[in-house]
């Protein structure tokens, strides 16, 4: 049974066994606006809690999407290259933007889960 | 604006209740989006009509028997020439001809002018015209007022229904219609529209009525924006700056054949020397291949790798589809379709050099 956690940085992973499929909420695909492109990781890229995983760019900006944990992506939402809509209309499901086999999974400790997020954004 | 306190407008009650989220721009706090979003809000522009509060902007009000010395004097403007009610683009140059601001200009009477500034500028404008005006017979006078850009193919209908006669206004004039008002078929879109400055009570009461016409929808910062730079429109801090002139920015057009070698305007001595010695570079359009966009601040390669000038505005154009930027490359690199190459966090993306505008412009020229 998966789990679902977020960070501070609006972000969310739903972890089921060593996996974790990471997305940004619905709270922050609002703040940035329509998305017209995501630029995606590469399938075996090895990331470090904090490194820019991903980038979302709206009509006018571009925004950095952190690595909430250590791990190494294993697959990236392709799906996003020809419809980054789809984080618009549903970042919480179809819009995910990657997949990370994680290296340490007590780093998920440190992490919020729903009610807290949701006391988080207020 | 460091140090300053934020602006704000005087309807902002109205955008907070219609759903705005604001952001900072030019020391002021400005409704950049509403809930329908900037894609919906830019088509919906295109398509109907936009309404955009740019209270930020300045009208400054410019009368006396020495107005148009003072505006001779200001801009490469041949003031004496400008027919009644008509508006004209133009300039703030400093000594190097580098653009301190770029403005409209409309003539209101014998000795009484409009200019239009922008709201980063305004005040430094301000003092600039009243150092030109020592000696002569003119009043500087910034109005108070609500300042409102009713843009898209349907605004003149909009208007009218609203009880605003619009008839016989074609693009770049303007009128008073009324006390305080101050109404031009003018804007920032490359559509048909109009910009109407008028007291706040009076605004209150237009928006209202206009808000009964369901093509009428509010409209943000943020999809202004995107609808200038498809329709290749400077933004003064980004395409046109104090280190920029009009020869390298293209924007020869808006400076009278006769003042070129005779204009006694600020900055004329450098001006005629710019263009004598002709444009080093060129401000061109760019479109990014793919679907990234490219952003202000990204540096221009050529195929073998050398600095081939700078991204000065960039995001995508709802309208065009695709990315749209706009920048400065080396005169010899300028001829539409040459491929250039954009630094994106470390990324080349091509880009190819584009004509402007990438939405034709739709104005209505009477």
């Amino acid at each position: 049974m998966a789990t679902t956690y977020y960070t501070e940085d609006h972000e969310w992973l739903r972890v089921e066994g060593d996996v974790a499929t990471v997305g940004i909420t619905d709270y922050a695909q609002e703040q940035l606006g329509d998305l017209v492109f995501v630029e995606l990781p590469e399938t075996g890229k090895s990331l470090s809690k904090g490194d820019t995983a991903v980038v979302v760019e709206s009509v006018k900006a571009a925004s950095d999407v952190y690595a909430p944990v250590d791990g190494e992506v294993t697959e990236a939402n392709e799906t996003l290259s020809s419809d980054p809509a789809l984080v618009n209309s549903a970042a919480t499901g179809d819009g995910w933007l990657w997949k990370m086999k994680l290296s340490d999974k007590s780093q998920l400790d440190g992490l919020m889960d729903e009610a807290a997020y949701n006391a988080h954004i207020g | 604006m460091a140090g300053e306190e934020t602006k704000h407008l005087p309807l902002e009650d109205l955008h907070q209740k219609a759903g705005a989220r604001f952001g900072a721009f030019a020391g002021w706090s400005m409704p950049l989006t509403y809930p329908a979003g900037v894609m919906k809000e830019h088509q919906h522009t295109r398509e109907h009509v936009g309404v955009f509060d740019i209270s930020h902007m300045k009208l400054i009000e410019l009368s006396g028997g020495g107005a148009g010395a003072l505006l001779d004097r200001a801009c490469p403007l041949d003031a004496a020439a400008l027919p009644l009610l008509q508006s004209k683009y133009s300039f703030l140059l400093n000594d190097a001809a580098g653009i301190l601001d770029d403005v409209i200009v409309t003539r209101l009477g014998d000795d009484r002018f409009m200019l239009v500034a922008n709201a980063g500028n305004a005040a430094e404008d301000e003092a600039h015209l009243r150092r030109l005006a020592e000696g002569l017979d003119v009043t500087v006078n910034p109005l108070d007022r609500v300042f409102l850009a009713i843009q898209g193919p349907e605004a003149e209908a909009a208007l009218n229904k609203a009880g605003i006669a619009t008839e016989g206004l074609s693009f770049m004039h303007g009128t008073e219609p009324r006390a305080d008002w101050f109404l031009t078929r003018s804007g920032y879109t490359g559509e048909d529209g109009f910009e109407i400055g008028l007291p706040e009570k009076d605004a209150r009461e237009l928006l209202e009525k206009l808000f009964a016409d369901e093509r009428v929808m509010w409209v943000g910062l943020a999809a202004r924006d995107s609808l200038r730079l498809e329709a290749g429109l400077c933004l003064h801090g980004n395409d046109i700056t104090p280190d920029t002139n009009p020869v390298d920015a293209g924007l020869m057009w808006a400076v009278p054949k006769s003042l070129r070698a005779e204009g006694r305007f600020a900055g004329a001595d450098a001006l005629r020397a710019l263009i004598a010695r002709g444009a080093v570079e060129k401000r061109v359009g760019l479109k990014p291949e793919g679907r990234q966009p490219v952003r202000a601040g990204a540096a221009l390669f050529d195929a073998d790798g050398n600095e081939a000038g700078r991204i000065t505005s960039g995001g995508f154009g709802p309208s065009a589809g695709h990315p749209v930027a706009m920048g400065y490359v080396p005169a010899a690199l300028a001829a539409n379709g040459t491929r250039l190459y954009a630094d994106v966090r470390g990324t080349k993306v091509p880009v190819d050099v584009h004509a402007l505008p990438f939405t034709p412009h739709r104005y209505r020229k009477g």
